[in-house]
């Protein structure tokens, strides 16, 4: 049985949206996303109108997996920050529950500055994401009263 | 895991191709890529070897339209093929919601598909997936060569469920949408079901 869906309501899209934007100013930041550890992206905030935020998304999630999976034959849980460095443009990733928090930052921040901003709303953000996945899906699914007709209408 | 976002009203599903070395997994996202209005699909990112073998994985968002006011994006994923990039595989069925199983059609290509099937069954385990329960289907792919295994006989060794049988020629695009489509109606339907 897959999982069941993960329904992200408005009003939590702009707290987090809210907190994200509040991390990008006090990191100094270009770009913050959150996305899930499937790849999927949640929020992002920035200069984002030229980046293709989906591949990103998805990569992401690729690398800490792959970085994960080197951890554990190593003996360690995971490894809970990643950072890729370029001669202009940083990566910042923090594993955050089963959320990854990541900046994109150049020269106008520090990779010590993203840590520590990241940081300080690690736990805000956990918490909030756990109130989203502890919805009950079953009570009000848009999809419901999907029909055979609605899915056919797709492939048409 | 299915992702739904009440304010972009977009939903997001994960699609992954799975199957042997050189089945085709690729060839189906390639031409999936190549035959779908660019507004509708994103980039097609290839993780691969100098040599174009697939080496941590495929990765291309597809929107296939509305449902409920709601946008369907599906994003599609293959694994590598190749029997020694087990811990790459297991990595990438996390938070599938449907899987297509690309069987290639050569005699000689049998035992792979077997191996492939059953090496499936067992990461799909591993994440806590059971593939009598995931929406699933099986696609028999190279049906254009000379030396393949009848799709009858094909199907009753790898069917598992009672699954969509699908026959393709991924290179030419035969049976790669019906494949497509078979899958996201059963993941949509799931949905449903909630």
């Amino acid at each position: 049985m897959a999982d069941t869906p993960i329904l992200l309501r408005e009003q939590q899209y702009h707290r987090i949206k809210a907190v994200l934007a509040r991390l990008r100013m006090d990191s100094s930041a270009k770009v913050v996303f959150l996305v899930d550890k499937d790849g999927q992206e949640i929020a992002a905030q920035g200069e984002v109108a030229n980046l293709d935020t989906t591949s990103l998304a998805s990569l992401a999630a690729g690398n800490v997996a792959a970085t994960g999976g080197m951890a554990q034959l190593i003996g360690e849980k995971e490894f809970p920050t990643l950072s890729h460095e370029g001669e202009k443009e940083s990566i910042h990733i923090s594993v955050v529950g089963r959320l990854l928090l990541m900046v994109v930052f150049d020269d106008r921040s520090s990779l010590g500055l993203v840590k520590l901003r990241s940081k300080q709303v690690s736990h805000q953000l956990a918490a909030m994401f756990e109130e989203i996945a502890a919805e009950d899906y079953d009570d009000d699914s848009p999809f419901a009263g999907i029909t055979d007709e609605d899915i056919d209408s797709l492939f048409s | 895991m299915t992702f739904i976002n009440y304010a972009s009203r977009e939903i997001n599903c994960k699609i992954v191709y799975y199957g042997p070395g050189l089945c085709g997994k690729t060839t189906n996202l390639q031409y999936i890529f190549d035959s779908t209005a660019p507004q509708a699909r994103g980039k097609l990112i290839s993780l691969a070897t100098e040599t174009d073998r697939t080496l941590f994985f495929d990765f291309m968002p597809l929107e296939l339209g509305t449902v409920r006011g709601f946008k369907t994006r599906f994003h599609l994923y293959t694994v590598p093929g190749q029997v020694f990039y087990d811990a790459s595989r297991k990595l990438i069925l996390k938070g599938v919601d449907g899987v297509v199983f690309v069987a290639d059609s050569q005699e000689e290509r049998m035992d792979a598909n077997i191996e492939s099937l059953y090496n499936l069954e067992e990461n799909l385990q591993s994440q806590g997936y059971d593939l009598m329960k995931i929406p699933y289907v099986l696609q028999l792919n190279k049906r254009d060569l000379n030396n393949i295994v009848p799709a009858e006989d094909l199907a009753a060794e790898l069917q598992r469920k009672g699954e969509p049988v699908i026959e393709a020629v991924a290179s030419t695009g035969q049976g790669v949408f019906d494949t497509l489509k078979a899958v996201a109606k059963q993941v949509l339907t799931e949905l449903r079901k909630g």
